[in-house]
């Protein structure tokens, strides 16, 4: 039985080649491995959201992906996403909005809310909760979490309209 | 918890499938898109010696169509299912049940043939290809064979899936002008498990139901056919009436287990709402009214 496995990928943009036991799911890979702790476990059942990464351009759970079979794949973390800019608009709403609070599932919500961004540019706010409805917030702090995505989905929508 | 220790291989091809199978021995498990197969892992529901990833075999992708018939490639995803053109065009029912399976990351790797093949019985999908009347395409190392979908349904978690055997591919009846296709849930939170679910899939010819198959999920051990509320409405102009007789008919259907959210009896009420909501959205505006 092979229980480790070699896998070259990218992260964050850069190439790394690892040998990784089949017991490794995704998160921990990164978490581990990679020394990339942004992404958080949680539940790891696939409940709670606090794993979510973008792999191959959509997010996942990280908790529900083995790292064993991710050869050839493109994983970016909160940490690639906070470093190209890609969401400090985001970013800055979930601060200004006080999303954050505890910060535990803010990751994983600003992963999956920076998809909805993109996919869906004119969502409604009940789209939004719809969206972020497989991540939890402990703190339960949806309704900040809620205002900061409909504000920047709203200043996008604008600064697309003046352009 | 983590998961338990195993091994894993990554197959290409059907052929190379076959022979990892047999030198992974019946212990091994076939690895889709792993939303439900790696969460039971980590309880330590399943204990497979190996995973064998079956991702990356072309010939079970795509999604195409060939005279009257939609063949959904084994792991079109369900984000697939729920953009592509041909399903929506062709199988609105399927298109329709995609954004009500779990959340958006789950759904960008769950696929279709996974939820297929482990028949979980508070799954949309199962229900849909019943109610759809599709065939099960299922391929082993002697070859094809074709299973109504009615008929691969077994019972709890089980399947007519031999060992050896996977889904390659769905194979769903265009539908048609007089197809009428629509899936309603209760659910206690969005992307949960349906506390209770309908997948109902009508022919209207005229105003008159010439066909109907109501399936239910949630409230059995499976997809659960409702051999009489679908026959109460069968032969009769679609109606306020037709709606009634066909719950009322329900009571001879059903023999809902309690589970985690309630007895039978709130299950059968549930049943009765969701055969209402499905098919109001049918009758003419002026009886929905009403």
């Amino acid at each position: 039985m092979t229980t480790r496995i070699d896998v070259t990928l990218t992260v964050n943009g850069e190439r790394v080649s690892r040998s990784v036991d089949t017991r490794l799911h995704l998160v921990d890979f990164l978490r581990s491995e990679l020394g990339l702790a942004g992404a958080h476990t949680g539940c790891e059942h696939g409940v709670c959201g606090a794993c979510t990464v973008r792999l191959d351009g959509e997010p996942v759970r990280g908790c529900l992906v083995m790292a064993a079979s991710l050869d050839g794949a493109v994983v970016e973390t909160i940490e690639g996403l906070s470093d190209s800019g890609e969401i400090l608009d985001l970013q800055e709403a979930f601060v200004a909005r006080n999303a954050c609070q505890c910060g535990y599932c803010t990751p994983g919500m600003l992963v999956t809310a920076a998809d909805i961004l993109t996919a869906s540019p004119q969502a409604t706010r009940e789209e939004i909760r719809e969206h972020i409805s497989g991540n939890y917030c402990r703190c339960t702090g949806y309704q900040a979490i809620v205002d900061a995505v409909e504000d920047v989905l709203k200043a996008r929508a604008a600064k697309r309209e003046a352009a | 918890m983590k998961w338990p220790a195993m091994g894993y291989a990554r197959v290409e091809s059907l052929d190379e499938l076959w022979r990892a199978l047999d030198a992974a021995g019946p212990e091994a498990q076939i690895l889709a898109g792993g939303q439900s197969l790696l969460a039971t892992l980590a309880f330590r529901l399943s204990a497979p010696s190996t995973l064998i990833d079956i991702t990356r075999i072309a010939a079970l992708k795509g999604v195409s169509v060939a005279g009257t018939v939609l063949r959904i490639g084994a792991l079109t995803r369900h984000a697939d299912l729920a953009r592509d053109p041909l399903v929506a065009r062709h199988a609105p029912m399927l298109a329709e049940a995609a954004p009500l399976i779990a959340h958006p990351a789950i759904r960008n790797r769950g696929t279709i043939g996974g939820s297929l093949a482990l028949a979980d019985p508070a799954a949309e999908l199962p229900a849909c290809v019943v109610a759809l009347g599709a065939t099960l395409v299922l391929a082993s190392r002697a070859g094809e064979r074709r299973v109504p979908a009615a008929d691969f349904f077994q019972g709890l978690f089980t399947t007519a899936l031999d060992a050896g055997e996977i889904i390659t591919a769905v194979e769903v009846p265009v539908a048609t002008a007089t197809s009428r296709q629509t899936i309603v849930e209760v659910t206690r939170r969005s992307g949960d498990y349906a506390m209770a679910g309908l997948a109902a899939a009508l022919e209207v010819d005229g105003g008159v139901v010439t066909s109907a198959r109501l399936v239910f999920f949630g409230i059995g051990s499976g997809a659960e056919v409702a051999r009489g509320a679908s026959a109460a409405l069968t032969g009769k102009a679609l109606s306020a009436e037709t709606i009634a007789a066909a719950q009322a008919a329900l009571d001879g259907d059903l023999d809902p287990p309690t589970d985690l959210h309630g007895g039978p009896e709130m299950k059968r009420h549930l049943a009765r709402v969701l055969i209402r909501r499905a098919l109001t959205a049918y009758l003419a505006p002026t009886e929905q009214a009403a």
